[in-house]
């Protein structure tokens, strides 16, 4: 049994929990997920570390409610016990001075970004973040990202709060820039010199909805930037032994719990990781329905 | 009075049938298929048994069960003693009498079944354990005196169990490590409700830690502790990997990522293991297919087949690419799956699945396959006829090919050595793996095989592991040679 420590209503659908798991604070690396059950009759779902606390004990995890599991979980307080937490899974993500990073977060895809975030921040990088949401409420952890980074870029679809639009519109000016600074051949003038010393991207972070992340990649495709990217597939047990997560990198299958969750953007078959996350609508649906019937 | 000598005799040689649910019904629910003996019943199959002087069928149990010495027992009513003497050396009775393949082993060295049918030694095994917990006069052996060793047994499958249960009996102190949130391993997660009643796994469970074995659940070795740490930091004396074998294996053919494509693992584990049988009442979902093709001739085959029937398929297909005759699986099964309207398209082999537009399988593509020559495993290889495709209608898909090696604690014990295809390279008499205190058994060292073949590396590296802790010698010379 694993004990909430720590609730916090991050929006209206998006909450966090500080849960009480030593041996996995211990071992948690940025980029690692764990999976949890609520219960005897509960389903695993996967979920990233989105912080964790070695001295304390404590795992982070920040998660939306959009089906049963969710919801019943936003229901449980502090003090209150999962059946089953199970981790550090997956590779963590690659950390080491890359030079500059872009680091993308859209929607609850914040949470899971920070931890890498801080982590390339600490190992000597440049960071310019972008966080996205759909509107004002739904954005969280803007202070957390702003500590780790050297620049924040905030978007909203509606425009409710920071910049009207997707994330994907700074990420291509900021590449834009970049490229146009390589083309200049000339001797740069004393005005230029801060923008030409200022490096060019060297990595792109992007975590979020699978649509974003998706043109996250067209977008970066076009510039030659390397771009990390971490999935959220369908999971069972998360260690590699039922397959319920394959994705296709490189026209290869690949286990998004085993091999990943992380892969090279670039070649990830979004569509069809898009489709399998679709693959239980009408179940999840019943399942919820059942579930507001019983609240 | 000769006649009824003769009908006697003729009666000696068939053996005593154990009564089942019906295929028509069974096909609607998930309980067990088989009833079990009445102590009646079982007096009178075990009156078969000859009590040979050199008993053969213990030869062929992996785990040496007294079976003539249990077998007497049960005929003279003595159903609870019967059942302590096999617990001597089978710590999973009532899993091993109904998932042993007994037709390759016990029975097959049976000398009544050299003129008729071998005496029903699983189905009595069966018998005595569920008998022993019937009467709840379950026997805990006494604790023998703690030696301060500390043991750590990774993964709880029948491997973990024998050897977690042997050393415990041994009087050292064992943790048991479980990465799933339940014990029990392949029971539980892979052989289906109607085949190994859970309830029986949660009992030879509860037995092997009323034995003194600590059991952790949710603990990934590899992950949350590595070997090393837990000699190191957590003061280990030694270690038994008992894995198992892990990713599913696909073919590699266009179409296996649809939805509707699950490996049979993730079958079995959301039917099993996650009981998404019972949803929503369960949380885990399960597609539920009106006409599924199931591809393998083995045990994971059939079980796969049996549960689309019992999830309400209309039609289910078995397709193997070989014949009846060739299929891995235990006899009982095929069996049961033929009387369970499993259609069987052998001979057969599919080459790509179809998508219906959406994402989601709709059809497979298949050939048909003649045998040639045998192969390596001396079976007749199955090739190719060409011009022989043709497609059916299927919403279901299950490849059921086997697995292969799980790397996520091998990848972290670096100086454990492994062969080609990943497995852990061990003594097959010890389970003596290159790591000083580290031994292995089981699927993560032989590749897929039985439930009892993993009992009998458990039994070993248990035996082998008490020898270490007494001498502290480790020479794995031999092990060099066999690399």
């Amino acid at each position: 049994m694993f004990k909430i420590l720590k609730k916090e209503e991050l929006s209206e659908v998006i909450t966090l929990f500080e849960i009480d798991a030593k041996h996995i604070a211990k071992k948690a690396k940025p980029g690692n997920f764990f999976i949890l059950k609520i219960h005897e009759e509960g389903e695993r779902i996967p979920l990233t570390i989105a912080d964790f606390d070695r001295d304390k004990g404590t795992i982070t995890s920040v998660f939306q409610k959009v089906g049963k599991t969710t919801y019943h979980l936003g229901t449980l307080n502090e003090g209150d016990y999962l059946s089953d937490v199970i981790g550090p899974l997956g590779n963590p993500s690659h950390i080491e001075n890359f030079g500059k990073v872009v680091c993308v977060g859209g929607g609850v895809g914040i949470a899971p970004v920070y931890p890498i975030t801080k982590a390339l921040k600490e190992a000597g990088n440049k960071i310019i973040s972008i966080i996205g949401a759909r509107s004002k409420d739904l954005l969280f952890w803007e202070d957390k990202m702003r500590k780790v980074s050297d620049e924040l870029i905030v978007t909203t679809d509606d425009g409710s709060y920071g910049r009207k639009g997707v994330v994907t519109i700074p990420l291509e000016e900021i590449l834009k820039g970049d490229q146009m600074k390589a083309t200049k051949k000339h001797v740069p003038s004393f005005e230029d010199r801060e923008a030409v010393q200022d490096p060019s991207v060297n990595l792109v972070i992007a975590i979020g909805p699978p649509i974003m992340m998706k043109f996250v990649c067209k977008t970066t495709e076009k510039f030659n930037v390397k771009t990390i990217v971490s999935l959220n597939s369908i999971m069972v047990d998360g260690t590699g032994m039922c397959g319920a997560c394959r994705v296709e990198v490189g026209g290869e299958t690949k286990f998004a719990c085993v091999d990943g969750p992380e892969f090279d953007g670039h070649k990830v078959d979004f569509d069809l990781l898009m489709k399998r996350l679709q693959m239980y609508l009408v179940e999840e649906k019943v399942a919820m329905d059942m579930y507001s019937g019983k609240m | 009075m000769e006649e009824q000598e003769e009908k006697k005799e003729q009666k000696k040689k068939i053996k005593v049938k154990m009564r089942e649910q019906p295929p028509l019904e069974r096909i609607k629910n998930f309980n067990e298929v088989p009833h079990g003996y009445s102590p009646e019943e079982a007096v009178e199959e075990a009156t078969r048994c000859l009590s040979c002087k050199r008993p053969t069928c213990v030869d062929y149990c992996p785990v040496e069960v007294d079976i003539p010495g249990f077998l007497k027992l049960v005929k003279e009513g003595k159903f609870l003693e019967a059942a302590y003497k096999v617990k001597e050396t089978n710590a999973l009775p009532a899993v091993c009498g109904r998932v042993c393949p007994q037709e390759v082993q016990c029975e097959s060295g049976c000398i009544v079944g050299k003129k008729g049918e071998p005496v029903a030694i699983g189905n009595l095994e069966r018998f005595v354990a569920d008998y022993e917990a019937e009467k709840g006069e379950v026997m805990i052996p006494e604790k023998p005196k703690p030696t301060g060793r500390k043991i750590a047994v990774i993964g709880s499958g029948p491997g973990g169990l024998t050897c977690a249960a042997d050393l415990a009996m041994s009087g050292h102190q064992v943790t048991l490590f479980e990465a799933l949130h339940k014990a029990g391993g392949v029971l539980i997660y892979g052989i289906p409700e109607f085949r190994l009643p859970k309830q029986i796994v949660a009992r030879e469970v509860d037995y092997i830690k009323k034995l003194g074995v600590e059991l952790v659940v949710n603990a990934v070795i590899g992950k949350l502790f590595t070997i090393d740490e837990l000699f190191n930091e957590y003061g280990y004396d030694a270690c038994f990997i008992c894995i198992g074998a892990g990713l599913p294996m696909f073919m590699g053919i266009p179409g296996e990522n649809l939805n509707g494509v699950y490996s049979a693992n993730e079958f079995l584990t959301r039917s099993n293991l996650m009981k998404s049988y019972l949803f929503p009442n369960y949380d885990t979902p399960i597609k539920k297919g009106k006409r599924v093709a199931v591809v393998g001739g083995g045990n994971v085959a059939m079980d796969s087949a049996r549960i689309a029937m019992r999830l309400g398929a209309e039609k289910v297909y078995l397709i193997y690419r070989r014949s009846e005759v060739e299929m891995p699986a235990r006899k009982a099964e095929v069996h049961h799956a033929h009387e369970e309207g499993i259609e069987f398209l052998l001979l057969t082999n599919p080459t790509r699945y179809i998508d219906d537009g959406k994402g989601n399988v709709c059809a497979v593509e298949c050939v048909k396959m003649e045998l040639g020559e045998p192969d390596e495993s001396g079976r007749r290889k199955p090739v190719v006829i060409k011009g022989s495709e043709f497609q059916m209608e299927i919403d279901i898909a299950i490849p059921a090919l086997g697995t292969k090696a799980n790397p996520l604690l091998t990848k972290t014990t670096t100086d454990l050595k492994l062969n080609k295809r990943g497995y852990i390279i061990a003594e097959e008499a010890t389970g003596m793996t290159s790591k000083r205190g580290v031994f292995a058994g089981g699927d993560i060292v032989t590749g897929a095989a039985t439930v009892i073949l993993a009992m009998g590396a458990g039994r070993k590296a248990a035996r082998a592991t008490n020898e270490y802790l007494k001498w502290k010698y480790w020479d794995v010379s031999n092990l060099a040679k066999a690399i």
